[in-house]
């Protein structure tokens, strides 16, 4: 199994004819995930790739496609908008792959998705992959190998970096989550381990996370509560000085409550297995395992 | 991107706030006649992008014009916390009877606005809300709806027993909050908010931070940047889509992605290194960006070797592999480089690297404890 998407997922891609979304439509495509339609207002009735029908509107897409999946690529001014388009169209999983949403918009998106049943994740994420049955969004196919780690991180290329680790150590991958590091996100750390820990396929789980908010700190007290399988864990940003933005809008030190040192102290008293450097990732696992 | 203190004032007046009055002035001529317009006492105060302003010296209280053309001569001019003053503000000596806080963030916890008021204003809030949390009222404002008058009502008589002065705060709040949507504000606070002995209330001084994804569309508040008040490096980083933070350590790093580029600074730590920068040349593939990337890093006099540390994904190792070597050909190093690349198109990014005499590594860690040792001088 795997969590989130399967080789059930059945996928339209907003903004399939823009660059972002034609160069990872294909990808995906080429991954073997069911792409099943396009969306890009006045493109209606094309065809991407000689394969994939192109709708003007999500709704017209679902309703011929039955797609059940959404990933949006469009431009940050619009991605407010494809959010709330994918929603009203009774999508289940909504992607935004997206970044530089203005947060002021997301504090209108997440009541709306919430409110219609729908989990979005992201914005500002790599989005995921559960490798062999289905990728949606930016995470290369070719560092992922089928397995049992599950993954969920606030990071894009640090998590390339551990799914390297893990892979060519010979650890696959149940699902990968990207969740993002905007302030504002649809699906968290909870929202994952949760959905790790009911997975049969998966046996340990790795979380990624890095300085600004508390995110870090609840997961560690929902690991404590219950969550069954082993969790090993990496914080980013253990020399990053106070105050100061790293990149992220999420990484931003406030107060005493966001700092690395506290998080990885959090984890730990969780009985989270906590890597200094990424390379640790590996020997951690397999002691837990 | 913070406004300054004159700039947020304004946001605020425009929205109807009652502000008290007072004006810029970027030399001392201009604050005297700014000071003889306003008459009787008033409070010169630097415009700079940091906090502590008052216990560095930059806010002076002067009795006549020419006392506030004296105190603007020692202010502008003067360093706070790295930052050059350039302006200041000159603005009534107002008499104040009380001092509050009134604050809009969004919170990540509750994914909303929240408002947050204090009638312990004046000081730090966040000395407030680490002593004394009971002094500090909040409440998650639902965005469909906005900040309905009974929710603002109710935090104006935490501030004030008086109804006038409850309702007025009230109306402060509400309009405070229309601004934060009006702007695209990821921070705005009055602190303090204050009544005068004749018991009315007003934003005596105001800070307002501006969400950066918001600059797009809003151009005329993009255009509110105060480029003079920003580090020269950091500046030349964003004109060239790059994220920079200048450190002490001696170890230039330029890496694709924050959480990457945070992870491989604390490995230069783990090693023994010092970072020198984080520096993110972000997800796009441009050569252009390594060789801005690669004349911010090399500007820094305290870089002693450059580690690139690039795992590509939507960045492809040929187009930073060009833009190495274009910055190269451009202006030759003196110091030493170590290269790590690996994913998207890595095969042709290294041949292009060997090409031109660089080697690549394929492990974040060995490049890591090459770059740390080279930067000490010793052979890796």
């Amino acid at each position: 199994m795997s969590i989130f998407i399967d080789n059930t997922t059945r996928l339209v891609v907003q903004g399939i004819t823009g660059r972002d979304g034609s160069f990872h439509g294909k990808q995906m495509m080429a991954y073997g995930t069911k792409v099943v339609a396009g969306v890009t207002p006045g493109k209606g009735a094309q065809r991407f790739e000689d394969a994939v029908p192109v709708f003007n509107t999500v709704a017209e897409a679902v309703h011929e496609t039955k797609a059940n999946t959404a990933v949006i690529y469009v431009p940050a001014a619009v991605a407010a908008s494809a959010i709330f388009e994918a929603a009203d169209a009774g999508l289940g999983l909504i992607v935004c792959i997206t970044e530089g949403i203005p947060v002021l918009d997301m504090t209108r998106v997440l009541p709306y998705v919430h409110e219609r049943g729908a989990r979005l994740i992201g914005p500002n994420c790599p989005g995921l992959i559960s490798p062999g049955k289905s990728k949606v969004g930016i995470i290369p196919g070719n560092i992922c190998k089928p397995g049992k780690i599950g993954v969920v991180s606030r990071s894009g290329t640090l998590t390339y970096e551990i799914i390297h680790q893990l892979s060519t150590n010979g650890l696959g991958q149940s699902t990968c989550v990207g969740i993002g590091g905007d302030p504002l996100i649809g699906t968290n750390f909870i929202h994952c381990l949760r959905a790790f820990d009911a997975d049969p396929e998966t046996a340990a789980i790795v979380m990624i996370g890095e300085i600004g908010g508390t995110d870090e700190q609840q997961a560690a007290e929902f690991v404590k509560s219950g969550v069954k399988k082993p969790v090993v864990g990496f914080i980013a940003g253990q020399t990053a000085p106070p105050g100061r933005r790293m990149g992220h809008a999420g990484a931003i030190i406030s107060g005493s409550s966001g700092t690395a040192a506290e998080k990885m102290a959090a984890l730990s008293s969780a009985g989270i297995s906590v890597m200094k450097r990424p390379a640790d990732v590996v020997p951690l696992l397999k002691e837990r395992l | 991107m913070n406004l300054h203190e004159y700039q947020a004032r304004d946001i605020l007046r425009r929205h109807g706030i009652p502000v008290p009055p007072g004006e810029v002035a970027s030399t001392p001529a201009d604050a005297r006649a700014i000071a003889e317009r306003l008459g009787g006492k008033v409070v010169v105060k630097a415009q700079v992008h940091a906090g502590g302003r008052g216990k560095a010296g930059g806010v002076k209280l002067a009795k006549t014009a020419a006392e506030a053309e004296s105190h603007a001569k020692a202010i502008l001019g003067m360093t706070i916390k790295g930052l050059t003053v350039q302006k200041v503000l000159i603005a009534p000596a107002a008499e104040i009877a009380s001092e509050s806080y009134v604050g809009i963030i969004v919170d990540r916890a509750s994914q909303r606005p929240v408002l947050m008021v204090s009638s312990a204003g004046g000081i730090d809030i966040e000395e407030v809300a680490a002593k004394t949390p009971d002094k500090i009222h909040q409440l998650a404002v639902d965005p469909r709806y906005g900040l309905l008058q009974h929710q603002a009502l109710a935090l104006g008589f935490k501030l004030y027993s008086d109804v006038k002065q409850a309702r007025a705060a009230a109306d402060i709040m509400q309009k405070l909050y229309t601004a934060v949507y009006a702007v695209g504000a990821s921070l705005a606070e009055i602190n303090p908010l204050v009544t005068t002995p004749d018991g009315t209330v007003q934003a005596l001084d105001a800070k307002i931070a501006i969400d950066d994804n918001e600059l797009e569309r809003r151009p005329e508040i993009a255009a509110l940047r105060d480029v003079s008040a920003e580090a020269p490096a950091e500046v030349a980083a964003r004109e060239a889509g790059l994220t920079f933070i200048k450190l002490e350590g001696d170890v230039g790093c330029c890496v694709n992605g924050a959480g990457l580029a945070m992870a491989t600074m604390d490995l230069v730590k783990y090693y023994g290194g010092e970072p020198a920068n984080f520096l993110d040349i972000g997800g796009s593939s441009n050569p252009q960006k390594v060789v801005a990337a690669l004349r911010i890093i090399t500007g820094d006099p305290n870089v002693k070797a450059i580690l690139f540390n690039i795992f590509g994904g939507i960045t492809r190792g040929d187009d930073v592999a060009n833009g190495i070597v274009q910055a190269t050909q451009a202006f030759p190093l003196k110091v030493p480089m170590v290269i790590r690349l690996t994913g998207t198109n890595e095969k042709e990014g290294i041949a292009i690297l060997e090409r031109a005499g660089f080697a690549a590594l394929a492990d974040m860690d060995e490049a890591v404890k090459q770059a740390v040792a080279k930067a000490k001088g010793k052979a890796a």
